[in-house]
């Protein structure tokens, strides 16, 4: 017994040895590139503008593309990546694209898994790698930078513009609009509910139950508010985090914190039932995101504003066809169909409220409206400076960079498609750790 | 005690077998793992619509399509057979260290600390060395205080070294809130991404060899040390027993000391090689259960740490293998989690076979 096992653990040694090198081998020439990493200082690019270099290819043909789609969880445990895999089904469906053609990669986490993850699909043949998590970025842009010929998108990451890589590009959509209108769904609510006399003017508080202190859930959450302010004057909001995007038991507990300190509604972002459920359980209102809750609260929920990522699919996809390059940053919006509301659940809402939410739509498409309009929000009691400046290229210390208030108003994702609004306005109380 | 009429004997009685010839052992090794694939072939046939044989063959795809799935291969092996090196000398012992997924995110945390805070400041020459010694000694601390109390105080091991995982997670989610880019993301990303700074070099090119020959240098030296070195004797003795050891002379507080210090230096080493020589982040994830997995290996292979690359190597293939399965026919995970499952169910179930027999009750066959 001993000695086979000792013969059985020798052959087994000289296999792994004999596989590394003829790994070695066989792909020798592929090196680890420096890539030149070229930052920018002060103006940051227009998003509109291209910097990326053209694909320089022939125009393809839809049956000559290969996607591949990294997701961090598997779409049937996290709605985060749900909302990905059901735009892939959507764009696949209406580009008669095969399952040969459209690879999904889930549970790949933030780190050299995501690497080699990209590279594989390479190896697979795609045209187009698509990620999904902000920690994907540094890997894909590692993957980008070796493969020059193969265009890497990645989903809410802020390094594209900076980095300058020509295959690697940064996409997000004008998400703080739809939860502005999102606000005015619940501050119409609140309306209704001092006007029935349950609580008075004074006391409406607004809770939200947020991830991160991060620019993109403070611009989320800031948006929401000043939404719900923009109907309702006097109410106020208080925020706490989960420190975690998915986290069903503590977006539960925070939302029930929220609510026994007085909130009379509750918003999140945060991926999980948690905060909906405990909202039904309360009968107090609740603002979604990304998925209907309805049927989790049919007392309760009233609405969700999410990020539809086909039209970005549908878009990457035909530029590599066409040959023309990918914006290095693209930020969708109403007008693109990227930013939507789901189904008003007309059971909860006030009277009147989807008339006001075609009309701050149909405001927002046409340019006439702004969410972050310095006159409406105060900072320690003082107005924006019209100087003000927010960290828009990405640094290690974070040091403001770029003039952001234009003709009256914080142009948020103007610069960058990832959200750079990061200053907790007056009216909203949030505890910000670390 | 009623009495009991001797035709009332249960069905079926288990009794202890004699040792088997090897031979006889790898068959029913063998015909194990065939009836885990036949099963799960049916499996497959009967819940999904797919060809079983197309999904054994994205198996095997999945594993050693490319070059590089075969280093993904080799690299994933390495670590998990670092981890199960790691967590041998304490289970030989009978210490029940369920900590490694802790020891070993101490070792990264320890890693990564000397690639942020001396990675541009320090030459390589003596970056390398302190990298080393922190993870090590990170590791280290992290296993013997667990070992301190069981030695001292006799506390429950098995509780400590699980409750230490939770600690060392913590620490490690304290830490990103100071590490973290950009602020409040939660994500470390690359360390030094532009000087490489800490990064263990690539050899022939190669990112991973250097962990796969650093592991199989570890594997030869740990099946020496506990076969043949006076601790590794010190170190079965206790895990036969304690009163023994005592009685024999042994120090039964060092050797456990000593042992879970070893333990954990090691899975410090498997941090180490996971920032440095991988993945260059660090996140709570970073350990990702493998300092679980670990405990499988090295029970199925019984600590010897030949075995080990075949069980560490057969636990890879598998989770790689079926990661492909769910990529290739858009299923979800669970299809590839069963598969797995069936198998390592018929694997573990034949060395039960190979360790007991069924009598059953109207076997005419004599027992010896």
């Amino acid at each position: 017994m001993k000695k086979t096992l000792k013969i059985l653990a020798l052959v087994l040694s000289l296999c792994m040895v004999v596989a590394c090198f003829a790994a070695c081998n066989n792909d020798a020439d592929e090196t680890l590139t420096d890539g030149n990493v070229v930052a920018t200082d002060g103006d940051a690019a227009d998003v509109s503008e291209d910097v990326s270099a053209d694909a320089g290819e022939v125009a393809l043909d839809y049956s000559d593309i290969k996607v591949g789609f990294i997701f961090l969880h598997a779409p049937t445990d996290s709605t985060y990546d749900k909302n990905f895999m059901n735009a892939v089904e959507e764009v696949q469906a209406t580009l008669g694209l095969t399952n040969d053609q459209v690879i999904v990669m889930s549970d790949i986490a933030e780190s050299e898994a995501c690497y080699e993850a990209a590279m594989d699909l390479v190896d697979q043949g795609c045209n187009i790698i698509f990620g999904d998590s902000f920690g994907h970025e540094d890997y894909l842009i590692q993957a980008a930078q070796e493969c020059p010929d193969v265009q890497f998108c990645h989903a809410t990451g802020d390094s594209a513009l900076a980095e300058n890589i020509p295959n690697f590009h940064n996409a997000f959509a004008s998400i703080y609009e739809g939860r502005y209108v999102a606000g005015i769904v619940a501050g119409m609510k609140i309306n209704e509910m001092i006007e029935n006399g349950e609580f008075t003017a004074e006391e409406a508080k607004m809770g939200y139950v947020g991830a991160f202190p991060y620019a993109e859930v403070i611009s989320g959450y800031t948006s929401f508010y000043l939404g719900a302010r923009s109907v309702c004057p006097t109410v106020t909001m208080e925020v706490k985090y989960t420190n975690s995007w998915f986290d069903i038991d503590a977006e539960r507990t925070q939302a029930i914190a929220l609510i026994e300190s007085g909130c009379k509604l509750i918003s999140q972002h945060a991926d999980s039932e948690g905060a909906p459920k405990a909202c039904e359980e309360y009968g107090v209102p609740n603002v979604a995101y990304n998925v209907n809750t309805t049927d989790m609260g049919p007392t309760t929920a009233l609405i969700s504003s999410k990020i539809n990522w086909a039209p970005y699919m549908t878009y990457m996809i035909d530029c590599v066809v066409k040959g023309e390059a990918i914006d290095t940053d693209w930020c969708g919006g109403f007008n693109t169909g990227s930013v939507e509301l789901t189904e008003l659940n007309t059971a909860v809402a006030a009277e009147g409220t989807q008339e006001a939410i075609d009309a701050a739509i149909a405001a927002f498409k046409a340019g006439e409206l702004h969410v972050y309009d310095t006159a409406t929000f105060t900072v320690n009691g003082e107005a924006l400076a019209e100087d003000f400046q927010a960290d828009v290229v990405p640094d290690a210390a974070y040091t403001p960079d770029t003039d952001v208030v234009l003709d009256g108003y914080f142009a948020e994702s103007e610069f960058r498609s990832a959200p750079y609004f990061s200053i907790i306005i007056d009216g909203i109380t949030a505890v910000v750790e670390g | 005690m009623s009495h009991v009429a001797p035709h009332m004997e249960p069905p079926v009685r288990l009794s202890k077998r004699d040792v088997m010839p090897t031979w006889k052992g790898i068959l029913v090794r063998i015909a194990g793992i065939l009836l885990g694939v036949a099963l799960s072939s049916l499996f497959i046939v009967l819940v999904t619509d797919l060809n079983p044989a197309e999904v054994f063959t994205s198996l095997f795809d999945g594993c050693f399509g490319t070059p590089r799935r075969i280093w993904n291969l080799l690299q994933n092996t390495a670590i998990l057979l670092c981890i199960s090196l790691a967590v041998t000398p304490a289970y030989k012992m009978k210490f029940w260290n369920i900590g490694a997924e802790g020891q070993v995110l101490v070792g990264a945390a320890a890693t990564a600390a000397c690639m942020i805070y001396f990675g541009n400041t320090l030459s390589p020459w003596l970056l390398f060395p302190l990298m080393i010694i922190s993870s090590l000694f990170a590791g280290m601390v992290w296993g013997m205080i667990p070992a301190f109390f069981k030695a001292y105080f006799n506390t429950n091991e098995t509780l400590f070294t699980l409750m230490m995982n939770y600690v060392a997670t913590q620490v490690i989610a304290f830490l990103i809130t100071y590490w973290e880019n950009p602020k409040g993301s939660n994500s470390v990303g690359v360390i030094n991404s532009a000087t490489k700074a800490g990064w263990l070099p690539y050899l022939f090119d190669k990112q991973y060899l250097i962990n796969i020959l650093v592991v199989l240098a570890l594997t030869v030296v740990m099946y020496i040390y506990l076969k043949y070195s006076k601790h590794g004797y010190e170190i079965s003795v206790v895990g036969e027993s304690e009163n023994t050891a005592r009685y024999i002379g042994i120090n039964v507080k060092k050797v456990i000391l000593r042992t879970m210090a070893l333990s954990g230096a090691l899975c410090g080493l498997a941090g180490l090689l996971l920032v440095s020589g991988s993945s260059h982040t660090v996140s709570v994830n970073t350990a990702g259960g493998r300092g679980f997995t670990a405990i499988l290996v090295s029970w199925l292979a019984k600590f010897n740490p030949a075995v080990m690359l075949l069980t560490s190597f057969l636990i890879v293939f598998f989770e790689r293998g079926a990661a492909q399965i769910a990529t290739s026919f858009r299923m979800n995970e669970s299809l590839a989690d069963i598969i797995t499952g069936i198998i390592l169910f018929f694997i573990i179930g034949s060395e039960f076979f190979l360790n007991y027999k069924l009598n059953f009750r109207h076997s005419k066959k004599k027992e010896g």
